[in-house]
């Protein structure tokens, strides 16, 4: 990573058109920390993301017309610096270019920044493939790959931006159950240091790889205590369990 | 198999076409029978090839250049909003124009020779080409182009690294109608004032009483735009196919 991280801030009411979307937050993410947003789907935790990533109601594809999405309130990194620059996301969707090979994929950003990859970045491109366990498969393309291989090649490109913020959009959710424990494996031990904040609405998921756990309810917030060990949590821990089960409950009871 | 089907509809339609003359009593220089076209097909071979040759001239520069301009005009739409409540009120305007009352106009600025037909060739394709391509580039999915935006991608590099690549279906789609409405152009343009050409050939052969030479020239254009259209829709299929797969050692 070539820049500290900053913390992350987070306030404020979001609104779609005159109804209120939710609100209002106080979230803050301590730099270099990994926070869950754990809530039930439809609540708005991916604005929260989009908002901090500067894209939240951007223009639709190409047309001319404004989601009248509006936030007011700060979301901000706590150095005062700008965000845009510092930020990768990953989401559900891969987001792969499915004529672009996985290496091309990897380095999707510095072509879009028009600068040259050259030597150097194909070899740090291949290190990742190679750090993400996809040895070999550098010149496949998407549809040639699955649904797990497909986030690995995500996440080895957000590696590649090595951004000190990382933003998490459900990015495992539609995994199966052992490529998904995988998968966070690894996005827990390769983003180590760098500040995350990742939406999800699995609890075992925030307990497992939360430093802090925020639960986003349509009345507000409320902080959860995280399991008192490193991260990545074995699953199947006494207290990663205990933790699951409360914050389950919690979402039965909260929203 | 595979030619059965191409061998027997084939035969239905040669045996309709003599059943009708049969049946009905036509006379040779209204509906000659199929043999008599296949000897005059024979027999201006020659004559045929050189005026096939012409048309299938200008309707591959047609749509060349028909679509290297559609291709320029999407792109400059897709980029810039200014341009677009500029061009396209005028675009939407000029497809009121029914594009046959221009060739008149078209001999008259680009004389007989091939330039008005290819002219009206690429005038009929330039507006399919145009919006099909068009609507793909803003059709792009938003998820991509917000992502573009987090990697600080500059304008330049989002249209032709990630919109460009993402439209190419649509500018192909918009390419295989185009293989099927240059060749009407160009014949058009034929009709209008020419002095090659195998639509020029079938009016000459008209006023001279030589259906059996028309038919062969019509069924000649027939077979051409037919060649033309497949072989532009096999390419772009074949292409986008190639495109997402794998290739490579370890593929």
């Amino acid at each position: 990573m070539t820049l500290a991280p900053p913390g992350l801030v987070f306030s404020g009411t979001v609104r779609f058109g005159t109804n209120v979307l939710f609100g209002p937050l106080d979230v803050a993410v301590p730099a270099g920390q990994w926070c869950c947003l754990l809530g039930p789907s439809g609540v708005g935790k991916s604005t929260v993301l989009q908002c901090l990533a500067g894209i939240a109601g951007q223009a639709r594809a190409g047309t001319d017309a404004q989601a009248p999405l509006t936030h007011d309130g700060a979301a901000r990194a706590d150095d005062g610096r700008p965000l845009h620059g510092r930020i990768a996301l990953m989401a559900q969707s891969d987001m792969l270019l499915p004529w672009l090979t996985v290496s091309q994929n990897i380095m999707l950003g510095a072509r879009l920044r028009g600068q040259r990859t050259g030597k150097a970045g194909r070899a740090r491109a291949a290190a990742l493939i190679a750090q993400v366990g996809l040895e070999g498969l550098d010149h496949r393309k998407p549809a040639d790959l699955s649904g797990g291989q497909r986030q690995r090649v995500a996440l080895a490109r957000v590696l590649f931006e090595d951004r000190p913020v990382v933003l998490l959009d459900e990015p495992f959710s539609a995994l199966d159950v052992a490529t998904r424990a995988r998968m966070q494996d690894l996005a827990a031990q390769s983003l180590a240091g760098r500040t995350v904040l990742q939406v999800t609405h699995d609890p075992a998921e925030a307990a497992r790889l939360g430093h802090r756990i925020v639960v986003l309810t349509r009345g507000g917030m409320i902080e959860a205590a995280p399991p008192d060990a490193p991260t990545p949590r074995a699953p199947d821990a006494p207290q990663t369990l205990a933790t699951t089960g409360r914050l389950t409950r919690m979402l039965l009871d909260l929203t | 198999m595979r030619y059965l089907r191409i061998v027997v509809p084939l035969f239905l339609g040669l045996g309709l076409w003599q059943g009708a003359i049969w049946i009905l009593q036509m006379p040779s220089f209204i509906l000659p029978s199929p043999l008599r076209v296949a000897g005059a097909l024979w027999h201006a071979r020659v004559i045929l090839a050189e005026n096939a040759l012409i048309t299938m001239s200008e309707v591959v520069i047609g749509l060349l250049l028909g679509a290297a301009l559609g291709w320029i005009t999407a792109v400059g739409l897709a980029f810039s909003v200014a341009a677009r409540n500029a061009v396209r009120p005028l675009l939407v305007f000029s497809q009121a124009v029914p594009v046959f009352a221009l060739a008149p106009i078209f001999t008259l600025w680009f004389g007989y020779g091939m330039g008005s037909k290819i002219a009206m060739a690429l005038l009929i394709i330039y507006f399919p080409v145009t919006s099909s391509f068009f609507d793909a580039l803003m059709r792009v999915p938003a998820p991509w182009l917000a992502q573009a935006h987090v990697m600080g991608a500059r304008r330049w590099q989002v249209m032709f690294t990630l919109r460009i690549p993402a439209a190419l279906p649509g500018f192909l789609s918009g390419l295989k109608l185009a293989a099927v409405y240059a060749p009407i152009g160009a014949i058009i343009g034929e009709w209008v004032g020419a002095s090659k050409g195998l639509g020029y050939l079938m009016l000459l052969a008209n006023g001279r009483g030589k259906a059996d030479l028309m038919f062969a020239a019509l069924i000649v254009l027939a077979v051409l735009t037919l060649l033309l259209h497949r072989g532009v829709d096999r390419g772009a299929d074949w292409f986008l196919a190639r495109r997402t797969r794998s290739v490579g050692p370890d593929a």
